[in-house]
């Protein structure tokens, strides 16, 4: 079974697999940086246990879980460093 | 001499003189545009540690140097791709080719996402000042930026700002201005595929951003949320926070209240000393002394204390960053009912004026989900009816007699009224949820922005003065005139009996299936411009005379009431219909505005009513039945 992002407990950390290619909130995940690599941590749950909180780049942004679950993930064990970004992927959009 | 210039998007420009340039502040929410803004332009647009305050767009002058700037501020976005209605009125106003220059603010703590939206922008312009705002934060947090590094990757300038202490606002004028004198040369950057973009944003702030990797400032914010949002002491500390803010307003008004009324009400008997002795004819005396004037005191005494001491303490809850966190716990309980967690932030926000939770309602992006938060934001009792609560609290449930006790219980008391308006709030959520606005919850993020220090003492002048004299003025404006209708009313002599009294006579058989009078549905009825001015109508009704005796002490008030038919079952029946009944002139006006409709307008005011008649029909019909009251 694949891990989503809403199965991740609190203090673990994953980096995104993929986004569920019919998933509504694609473009809003990209605008808050939440794309295939990127490196996420959920820091806790709401009292009833829906919405997570997420450190997603810096912010702190809360996820319902139906949300999250379009979003699988690769758990990283504890204390994992974070993930390196191809570079060259970004220089080569790089304009100037 | 005044110039206008249409942009699309509803926005017109006001240029004082040819001149003028036009700059556009945009940026992710809660970067501090607003709080640039403000003190560049000296206005006093809502700040608040919240992300979608600023949910219109404003303009404001500013000169610099020799050139004058007018400024708007766009509502806060995380995209140019229009998901929103505001991002598109953000991306089309940039298009528009109207700003000469636009100011893309970052929150230097969390640099990478904000650069996503800075490289969206000059895909579209390449007249751009990047403002890296909140350096101070960013500092505590361990975050150093390399602004001349970032400049070079961005090409555009870079200025760092502390736009909360005024620091970098001349240097960041200083850019705008070189911008807006240079020649312009059309070169922006491709558009690309928003992957990419995120690629290249981490890239730049990779090269330009450094990060201490244990922190301190960080890791408090962690500890703190996880106290605020725990299972175990989430809900609870809720619960205490609301309880201690009435409290204190409770506690904090009940003296100066009395102080103030003493100090109006003698004022008053001058006022009519001064009338009685120029040989001023009695019925003016009567319209003015007795109708106007003790009106608008009844009014300012009652509601100027408890507003001055409840707006700060909210709006410091407000600055410090608390309300995110609430609408984080609360909202596994709005989604079960059909609704969106931002409508506990617009719920919030009736509690300082329901109409400015109706506008906040924009931050919902579902038309559905905003719908269901416009319609039932009146459940929560705004500043114009919690004086009304406590006041009925004090004089019917608690007594009069002050103490710690007392001022515990009432706030006790006015928490459970207020838990009740949000049990209704959800319940009619779900029911508009089931019927109505048929469908389903859809996705939102909401961001929980880090903890801000809230500027005491700004906060205290801004809360007094931009909004607790604003309300009142408001108040008072319509105090005075009902208070002269009312007047007439009661002075008006038709078939023997005034017209005060047919009126209430008519209402009276109906009002009293609900626990209410005739008098009481009166007042609300004419209380509809301001819900301030229902308890004065009220008293003034009463009154034979048809005027506001001295009633400073609540303990007369209480007497006079009981004089009237008044028990302990219509007091609760009157807070219910307070708590629940058509909402004032002014939200229904917005609510008309903000929705585009008559038939959404009425739904608004007959829910709400609808509710408060069936809770005080039962009420009153149990009580009567138990034989108790």
């Amino acid at each position: 079974m694949s891990s989503t992002l809403s199965n991740l407990s609190p203090g673990q950390s994953a980096t995104v697999r993929e986004l569920s290619p019919g998933c509504p909130m694609r473009r809003r995940f990209q605008d808050l940086g939440l794309i295939e690599g990127t490196l996420v941590r959920c820091l806790y749950s709401s009292p009833l246990g829906d919405p997570k909180a997420y450190l997603i780049r810096g912010a702190v942004i809360a996820l319902r879980k139906s949300d999250g679950d379009a979003v699988a993930v690769d758990p990283l064990p504890d204390a994992a460093p974070a993930p390196i970004i191809p570079a060259e992927q970004a220089v080569r959009h790089g304009a100037f | 001499m005044e110039h206008f210039d249409a942009a699309p998007g509803g926005l017109t420009i006001k240029k004082r003189e040819d001149s003028d340039r036009v700059i556009a502040l945009c940026g992710n929410p809660n970067v501090g545009k607003s709080t640039i803004f403000n003190a560049l332009t000296n206005m006093h647009q809502h700040t608040g540690n919240w992300p979608g305050k600023t949910v219109a767009n404003a303009q404001g002058y500013c000169r610099h140097r020799d050139l004058g700037y007018i400024l708007v501020d766009l509502p806060g976005c995380y995209s140019l791709q229009a998901h929103s209605a505001e991002e598109e009125a953000a991306r089309d106003f940039l298009l528009s080719g109207s700003p000469d220059c636009a100011v893309a603010v970052c929150d230097a703590t969390c640099l990478e996402r904000n650069l996503n939206l800075v490289l969206q922008v000059l895909e579209l312009t390449p007249d751009l000042v990047v403002c890296v705002n909140l350096l101070d934060e960013a500092r505590r947090k361990g975050v150093r930026v390399d602004l001349a590094k970032l400049s070079g990757l961005l090409g555009v300038p870079v200025v760092g700002t502390s736009a909360r202490d005024g620091k970098g606002l001349d240097e960041l004028m200083d850019e705008v201005e070189t911008l807006c004198r240079a020649p312009k040369v059309p070169r922006t950057l491709p558009p690309v595929d928003p992957e990419m973009r995120v690629h290249h944003a981490q890239w730049i702030a990779d090269a330009a951003v450094s990060r201490e990797p244990q922190n301190r400032s960080a890791a408090r914010d962690r500890k703190l949320d996880r106290i605020l949002t725990s299972p175990l002491t989430g809900f609870p500390i809720m619960l205490l926070m609301l309880l201690g803010i009435f409290w204190l307003t409770i506690a904090g008004a009940n003296y100066p209240s009395a102080l103030l009324s003493d100090g109006l009400f003698w004022l008053g008997d001058r006022i009519r000393d001064r009338f009685v002795y120029l040989g001023a004819p009695g019925w003016l005396t009567g319209l003015v002394c007795d109708g106007m004037y003790r009106t608008l005191a009844w009014v300012v005494a009652v509601m100027l204390p408890p507003m001055a001491i409840f707006f700060p303490l909210f709006t410091l809850l407000e600055d410090f960053g608390y309300l995110p966190r609430v609408a984080f716990n609360l909202d596994r309980c709005f989604k079960s009912c059909g609704a969106c967690g931002k409508q506990a932030l617009t719920t919030c926000m009736g509690f300082g004026c329901n109409a400015a939770g109706v506008v906040g309602c924009r931050i919902i992006d579902s038309p559905r989900e905003r719908l269901i938060a416009m319609l039932t934001n009146n459940f929560v009792p705004c500043n114009g009816r919690l004086p009304m609560l406590i006041s009925l609290i004090t004089m019917f449930f608690v007594g009069a007699a002050g103490g710690l006790g007392a001022s515990v219980l009432s706030s006790a008391m006015l928490v459970g009224l207020i838990a009740l308006g949000l049990l209704m709030t959800l319940a009619v959520s779900k029911f508009l949820s089931a019927t109505l606005l048929k469908g389903v919850p859809s996705s939102f993020t909401l961001e929980l922005p880090p903890y801000r220090r809230p500027q005491l003492m700004k906060v205290i002048v801004r809360s007094i003065f931009d909004r607790t004299l604003f309300v009142l003025g408001r108040a008072a404006s319509v105090a005075a005139p009902a208070g002269l209708v009312i007047w007439l009313l009661a002075n008006i002599h038709v078939g023997g009996e005034t017209l005060l009294c047919h009126c209430a006579g008519f209402l009276d058989p109906f009002a009293r299936v609900f626990g209410l009078d005739g008098v009481i549905l009166l007042a609300f009825i004419l209380g509809l411009p301001a819900n301030e001015i229902v308890i004065p109508l009220m008293i003034m009704a009463y009154l034979s005379q048809g005027s506001l005796v001295e009633l400073s002490d609540l303990t007369a008030l209480r007497a006079l009431l009981v004089d009237n038919g008044w028990t302990w079952v219509t007091a609760l029946c009157v807070m219910v219909f307070s708590l629940m009944h058509w909402p004032c002139s002014t939200t229904c006006l917005t609510i008309k505005k903000e929705s585009g409709s008559w038939k959404w307008t009425a739904a608004a005011a007959v829910i709400p009513t609808v509710c408060g008649l069936v809770l005080c029909f039962l009420i009153a019909n149990l009580c009567r039945l138990l034989g108790v009251g």
